[in-house]
């Protein structure tokens, strides 16, 4: 299935959860948060969290900024 | 002979600081320049941005809070580039997950890209629903009496009237806004954005500020890690000075040395 992660299209198998996005972008262990369809998927939630066709996503870190 | 007073701290949310210069974490050539300038300044609170990962392309990125450890620093998520309330909730909420419940945010609403002044329409819409939410605001805001003082009776933590538009070293445009915003307010007044150099700073702390917030003005001097301590000994300097009662401003002349037994 289909879904958007940050502004770039990505093809995934079904039930693909947070924690395996998180870790094939080699973020397991950083400090990130995550967005789902604009809700908050807490970090604690990662490995419960499985995806929907066209669920838009937003993976964010702190970056310097006045 | 008066005693000497010991300052009361700053108190931002309920929690006691003990310096009053607040820095940014942009603009810095790299994270040992960003590391050794915010401990220069002594500050205790830094702001970051919120910003997309990478996604895998730069695996050897370092990392900005190696530079700024949340366990030394209180980080302070801005709402930087946000131009509608509605960014600027969802940054907060990110931001809040991002640093494990931490709710003490700094919000900005820009309005016009020139010069970045903040919309302070959208500023006390995305306010109102933030402090709902049960986050503490420290709102960048306009060096307006009126629309300071809505934001302190909505809740916000801390008001941060900008002495010029952000980046622009200008100082600060209007000290008399500024001092009219310092008396009339309760809460923490610190000046945010616009600051160049040392004497700006201690400006803002003669006019009676809480504390002052700047990133360009160290970033971007030509030694940074020299202007933090600069800044960090003008901030303690300007709020000497405020403590001290400055004398008054006299139109004429008035002699230090006696007139009487001249020899001449």
């Amino acid at each position: 299935m289909e879904i958007i992660v940050n502004g770039e299209n990505k093809q995934v198998p079904e039930n693909y959860t947070a924690e395996q996005l998180v870790a094939e972008m080699a973020l397991l262990g950083k400090r990130i948060a995550m967005e789902v369809n604009l809700e908050i998927v807490p970090r604690s939630t990662y490995d419960a969290h499985t995806f929907n066709q066209g669920d838009k996503i937003e993976i964010v870190h702190a970056v310097g900024g006045g | 002979m008066t005693q000497v007073k010991q300052d009361t701290p700053l108190i931002i949310a309920g929690v006691e600081y003990k310096s009053r210069l607040l820095v940014g974490s942009g603009k810095y050539q790299d994270n040992e320049e960003t590391r050794l300038a915010t401990e220069a300044s002594g500050a205790e609170i830094v702001t970051v941005a919120i910003r997309r990962s990478n996604i895998g392309q730069n695996p050897d990125e370092p990392n900005l809070l190696e530079a700024i450890p949340p366990e030394k620093y209180t980080l302070l998520p801005n709402t930087a580039g946000c131009y509608t309330a509605e960014d600027a909730v969802r940054t907060c909420k990110l931001a809040r997950e991002l640093l494990d419940g931490h709710d003490l945010v700094k919000l900005e609403v820009l309005g016009d890209e020139k010069t970045l002044f903040p919309d302070v329409r959208q500023t006390l819409i995305a306010a109102e629903e933030l402090i709902k939410d049960g986050f503490k605001v420290m709102v960048y805001t306009s060096d307006d009496l009126l629309i300071a003082k809505e934001l302190e009776a909505m809740g916000c933590v801390a008001v941060m009237p900008l002495a010029a538009p952000i980046g622009s070293g200008l100082g600060i445009r209007n000290p008399y806004n500024i001092r009219f915003i310092v008396e009339e307010l309760t809460v923490p007044v610190l000046v945010d954005a616009g600051v160049g150099t040392a004497s700006d700073a201690a400006m803002a702390m003669e006019l009676g500020c809480d504390g002052v917030l700047m990133n360009t003005a160290i970033a971007a001097a030509q030694n940074p890690i020299l202007m933090a301590s600069a800044m960090k000994k003008a901030i303690e300097a300007g709020r000497e000075a405020f403590l001290a009662g400055r004398m008054p401003r006299k139109r004429y002349a008035s002699a230090s040395s006696p007139l009487d037994d001249t020899f001449f």
